[in-house]
């Protein structure tokens, strides 16, 4: 065979054939949700129709579920929780990365230890002393037990993610300003906080998709339905027993799924940046 | 001593101090009390409603002589064994395929990270829906190609449940693999693989001679990542079997859940939950020990 044949098989082979399989397994399950939730029943339901393709494209399933069920309050309270616990474990981390980068005093590697282990600790090995810990604050059924908890989990995040960050920012800068007068505090906001806005985006981002996406807490903290984030209220909410409504229950996973998935695609080079580099540099 | 004390009074000490303590209350609050709150109703029998009594192990000795709860330490080991390795092997190759040059590569690598990103409770809910007893599209598709001549029977056996769950956590914790892999693929310097090309390397001795020994220290990193993720993981079992059929995919978290609030019996509850820190515990020692070797 030719040499240009050889090199245009080997590209199929080892490049393209292989690719698309893994593309397939990543999307397929995307494909699906949106397929089932602009079918109506009687074509979701029907086993001799082509399943993979819509004959009948309706909106049936959006409106049964807005019109049914409690789903704005959902959308509400996760967009509330995720933005109040990403500003507040924003804040936090700047605060301990930034001293934990550049300030030296006793304790400071214990801490830094201390926020790395925390980053490792599962949230399912504290939701049962927690959820007694929610109920003697009296937060429990109410929105502010996942504001008030989430932040334990993504602090840790956002400190490890921003010492990486402001430890990259040369130490002259500030200390120049420093030496002009400029206070610590004030160096940090007007000089680091600027230079490290990449990292800044990302831990912020990266922190909403956390909260949007948590599941134990929001489980066991509450059962009110009016309380509930999209990812707990869609599989406890909108399956009533052993019924299952999966027209509803995929146009909700939908609706769920995309403002995430929106978000990051308009921050997609902050995001892949991000990641990879957090994935190496967090352990610093 | 003076001089001691001195030390914490430095005005950048004091700085210091000032912004760390609000993470550090929150932290003390939300995680180390809690943490001791655990270890005490572990060593006690209470029932929701009740305050219960110091009891000592017995929960965990009770726990240990339980088959039950055996199987469930059982089912976490190969649940988290098996979905790394796989989640390891997939995401090397798939590394490997993103560090190639080809158009549309930007877009590609944005779209394998979706199963990561997106809420796993409701992309889970689809897979639910795939694996459905009477409606499932793999068994549509695999009947329809004459892959298979029965259905298979996802969700409702032993054995094929088990099956589900690991594909269903290989798909999600795939793309985390497969793009740390990818960046640290994209810090190997290009000279070195040319300096294999001249030798005549191949594909795959390449990858084995000079990128794996690079690779080691993310690999690493990843792997214990991704195992106490696993061991501790919850939605994707909670939402596909319940821990079912006849308790086969079972494993700590979900258990935990089931006994402490759904039976009420929190003490053995959260000592099912504590049997998780052991494991957490020597990811950290493991992952610590790498990290300042490196």
């Amino acid at each position: 065979m030719k040499p240009k044949r050889i090199r245009i098989l080997k590209r199929i082979f080892g490049l393209y054939l292989p690719l698309a399989a893994f593309l397939f397994f990543a999307l397929f399950p995307f494909y699906w949700m949106t397929m089932s939730s602009f079918k109506s029943n009687p074509e979701l339901y029907n086993l001799r129709a082509n399943r993979l393709w819509i004959q009948k494209p309706t909106l049936e399933q959006f409106k049964l579920l807005f019109k049914k069920t409690a789903i704005l309050h959902w959308l509400r309270n996760s967009f509330l929780v995720s933005f109040c616990t990403a500003l507040i474990s924003l804040t936090l981390g700047i605060m301990a990365g930034y001293a934990l980068a550049r300030l030296k005093f006793p304790g400071a590697k214990g801490f830094g230890l201390a926020t790395f282990i925390t980053y490792l600790v599962p949230t399912t090995l504290l939701f049962i002393p927690l959820a007694r810990v929610v109920q003697a604050f009296r937060l429990q059924n109410t929105i502010w037990s996942l504001i008030v908890t989430y932040p334990t989990f993504l602090i840790p995040f956002c400190t490890w993610m921003l010492i990486a960050y402001f430890k990259s920012i040369p130490k002259a800068m500030e200390e120049c300003a420093m030496i002009d007068g400029c206070g610590r505090i004030r160096a940090l906001i007007q000089i680091v906080l600027p230079m490290s806005i990449p990292g800044i985006v990302f831990s912020g981002m990266f922190s909403f998709t956390l909260s949007w996406n948590e599941f134990v807490y929001a489980l066991t903290f509450i059962s009110s339905t009016y309380q509930k984030t999209m990812s707990v209220a869609v599989p406890t909410e909108l399956i009533r027993g052993d019924a299952y409504f999966w027209g509803e229950l995929m146009a909700a996973s939908l609706i769920g799924s995309v403002p995430v998935a929106l978000f990051y695609s308009f921050f997609m080079d902050y995001f892949v940046s991000g990641l990879t580099a957090g994935a190496l540099k967090g352990g610093g | 001593m003076r001089a001691w004390i001195r030390r914490f009074l430095k005005p950048e000490a004091l700085t210091g101090y000032a912004l760390i303590s609000p993470a550090l209350f929150l932290m003390l609050v939300l995680l180390a009390y809690p943490f001791c709150l655990a270890v005490a109703i572990s060593l006690s029998d209470r029932v929701l409603g009740e305050p219960g009594r110091f009891i000592g192990i017995w929960n965990f000795i009770g726990l240990l002589q339980d088959p039950y709860f055996r199987q469930t330490v059982q089912n976490s080991f190969i649940y988290t064994t098996s979905t790394v390795s796989l989640k390891l092997l997939l995401g090397l190759a798939l590394g490997v395929l993103l560090n190639q040059e080809f158009r549309g590569r930007h877009v590609v690598r944005g779209l394998i990270l979706l199963p990561w990103i997106v809420p796993t409770s409701l992309s889970v809910l689809t897979w639910l829906w795939m694996f459905d007893s009477l409606f499932s599209v793999f068994n549509y598709l695999l009947l329809g190609m004459g892959v298979i001549s029965k259905k298979i029977p996802w969700l409702g056996d032993p054995f094929w449940a088990m099956v589900s769950v690991i594909i269903v956590n290989t798909w999600r914790g795939l793309p985390f693999f497969a793009v740390s892999i990818l960046a640290g693929l994209m810090t190997i310097p290009r000279e070195l693989y040319e300096a294999a090309e001249i030798d005549g390397a191949w594909a795959l001795p390449k990858f084995w001679h000079v990128s794996l020994p690079l690779l080691q220290p993310i690999i690493a990193v990843v792997v214990l990542f991704s195992t106490i993720w696993t061991f501790a993981d919850f939605q994707i079992v909670y939402i596909l079997t319940h821990g079912g059929p006849i308790n086969a995919t079972q494993i700590f978290s979900t258990m935990a859940y089931d006994v402490a609030l759904v039976a009420g019996r929190i003490g053995e509850g959260a000592a099912i939950s504590l049997f998780l820190f052991p494991i957490l515990l020597v990811v950290i020692i493991l992952l610590l020990g790498y990290l300042r070797r490196e």
